[in-house]
């Protein structure tokens, strides 16, 4: 155990480094979202209601890029260099470079939502979280929710050339269509309607109640459940599909 | 001790192509294999199989006394592996990289020593995409041997590497046989076979043709020599003969009977060459293995 943990520590530092040495994959996984941030922050300065609306929903966009799109991309490339086939070939247990991998994902999460909360706060008039717990669960719900299925996605991407024609076919309808950018009620029924059936949107009501409506946790336990199905899915189609080796076809 | 591998009527197909179409051989502890063959005639199928990359569709296969189907860690822990193509983290440096792999044994080598074996001291803190495909050649040699592993698979190795550096991993390769290890190793250089390797097995589409120490790999087996020299005019004379006592014994004579001197003369057996030439030469067309891919 101690054994596993401590492998697991070295391959997530080793990730961590590297992921800093890269500076275009920085930049679009780490700064991109704080862009837009600052963006649709100027364009609505001065609107409290549409504030309201967009620094949570970017939150939860940055929780999806963060690991959705991210682990797909990072994946789909390390499987096509063959780092994946050099890393199966040493005796480092697939969960652990697997496990280190994620928990680098996911401090982008947390460092994202923790500058997109505090850019709430001081720029854009948005009191701090009032139920720490709950923009917590919402956070780590979706992180593992969309995690597995960025590593499920990974599977079917034939190659890297193709990898974001792939993951933009999912982000970018996904989150236009679950209120990041606008106010989700104000949106036409048939679009409410399949929003309601994916997880991006219940991500984001769960943040917005931590941090602006004061909704709680008992208010959005169905939206838990439609993540927790997508996430038992995504963990279900990520551990079975799971491709070390370049595709040929 | 049982045999570090062994291989008995493995079988491989990919859809309707059969790539290996039942192989056997064994490589005895301690020992250098070669697995020679033209492209495409099964040799990393039958290396990644052995290394637990690909599941065999038909025979058995035993690798430091595993089943490598089964991917025990512990087997893994004692085998290095050289992939024919593959990759790495384009921003670690070869230092990191080592250190980092170094981790994943419980008894791994010295990180700088490594380095030095395969020959990038100078390149140690340089990061992996400004290595030059040689370089990255060497990495992957350094990578497989940082575990001290007992046995090492080495495909295609030296593919790419400038002579100099070639015959720095011939040491290299010498000097873990010479440490009792055991490698299986494959190549399109008939010279650098001749060279390592204790026993060579050639391969064509997916059939074993001949295995043998490299030497003796006589097609039939039976004892050919070349005696070959330039006459009196110039022109070169080869004769092929199982008994060249009495060949040159009589050239000699007539020679010196004529007062002429037999310029390069020379007495060769057939090289490792002259033998795979022969054995993979497509005689009758063989019907191709099916349709490869792209
Ligand atoms: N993943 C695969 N899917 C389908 N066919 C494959 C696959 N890998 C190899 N083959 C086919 O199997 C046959 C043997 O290939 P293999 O790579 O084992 O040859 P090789 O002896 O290593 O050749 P080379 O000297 O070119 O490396 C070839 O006909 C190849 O097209
Ligand atoms: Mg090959």
């Amino acid at each position: 155990m101690t054994e596993v943990a401590a492998l697991t520590w070295r391959q997530y530092r080793l990730e961590r480094r590297l992921f800093w040495r890269n500076p275009s994959a920085a930049f679009f996984n780490f700064l991109f979202p704080l862009i837009l941030l600052g963006l649709f922050g100027a364009v609505f300065s001065g609107n409290q209601h549409d504030l309201n609306v967009i620094v949570p929903g970017i939150a939860g966009l940055s929780v999806m890029s963060t690991t959705f799109t991210a682990l797909a991309f990072n994946l789909t490339f390390l499987r096509e260099q063959g780092v994946l086939k050099r890393m199966r070939g040493t005796p480092l247990p697939a969960g652990v470079y697997l496990g280190g991998l994620a928990a680098s994902a996911v401090t982008n999460t947390a460092l994202q939502v923790t500058i997109i909360t505090l850019a709430g706060k001081l720029l854009f008039g948005i009191p701090w979280p009032r139920d720490w717990p709950e923009l917590v669960l919402f956070a780590a719900a979706g992180v593992v929710c969309f995690a597995s299925l960025g590593v499920a996605l990974s599977h079917v991407i034939p190659n890297f050339d193709s990898a974001p024609a792939y993951v933009n076919a999912i982000f970018l309808p996904t989150i236009f269509i679950s209120g990041v950018f606008y106010d989700a009620a104000s949106a036409p029924a048939f679009i409410k309607d399949i929003a309601e059936g994916l997880p991006l949107k219940h991500v984001i009501d769960g943040l917005s109640g931590a941090m602006v409506t004061g909704k709680g946790i008992g208010d959005h336990l169905s939206g838990l459940a439609v993540i927790a199905v997508w996430g038992a899915a995504g963990i279900f189609l990520a551990i079975r599909g799971f491709s070390w080796d370049q595709r040929r076809d | 001790m049982s045999a570090a591998i062994s291989v008995r009527g493995l079988r491989k197909r990919y859809g309707d192509v059969e790539a290996v179409r039942g192989i056997d051989f064994e490589v005895a502890r301690g020992e250098v294999f070669g697995l020679l063959g033209p492209n495409g005639a099964g040799k990393t199928t039958t290396v990644e199989i052995l290394e637990g990359y690909r599941e065999r569709s038909g025979g058995e296969v035993a690798v430091l006394g595993h089943d490598p189907a089964g991917r025990a860690r512990e087997l893994r822990e004692r085998v290095g592996i050289v992939l024919q193509s593959t990759g790495m983290y384009r921003h670690i440096t070869v230092r990191e990289a080592l250190d980092h792999w170094a981790g994943f044994y419980s008894r791994a080598r010295e990180v700088t020593e490594v380095i030095a074996l395969a020959g990038l001291e100078e390149k140690a803190g340089e990061r992996v995409n400004r290595l030059s495909g040689g370089q990255l050649r060497r990495l992957d040699f350094a990578l497989a041997l940082i575990g001290d592993p007992e046995l090492i698979f080495l495909d295609e190795p030296t593919t790419g590497f400038d002579p100099v550096a070639r015959r720095q991993a011939w040491d290299t390769i010498r000097s873990l046989r010479a440490l009792g290890k055991t490698v299986l190793l494959t190549t399109h250089y008939l010279d650098e076979a001749q060279e390592l390797a204790d026993r060579v097995a050639i391969i064509k589409d997916g059939r074993l043709l001949a295995e043998g120490a490299p030497g003796e790999l006589g097609a039939g087996g039976d004892e050919r020599y070349r005696v070959s020299y330039r006459n009196g005019d110039g022109s070169l004379v080869v004769e092929e003969t199982d008994d060249p006592t009495t060949l040159l014994h009589q050239l000699t004579a007539a020679a010196l009977a004529r007062g002429e001197r037999l310029y390069e003369l020379s007495v060769t057996r057939p090289s490792l060459e002259d033998v795979y030439l022969e054995l993979t030469a497509d005689v009758t067309p063989t019907p191709p293995a099916g349709v490869a891919h792209d």
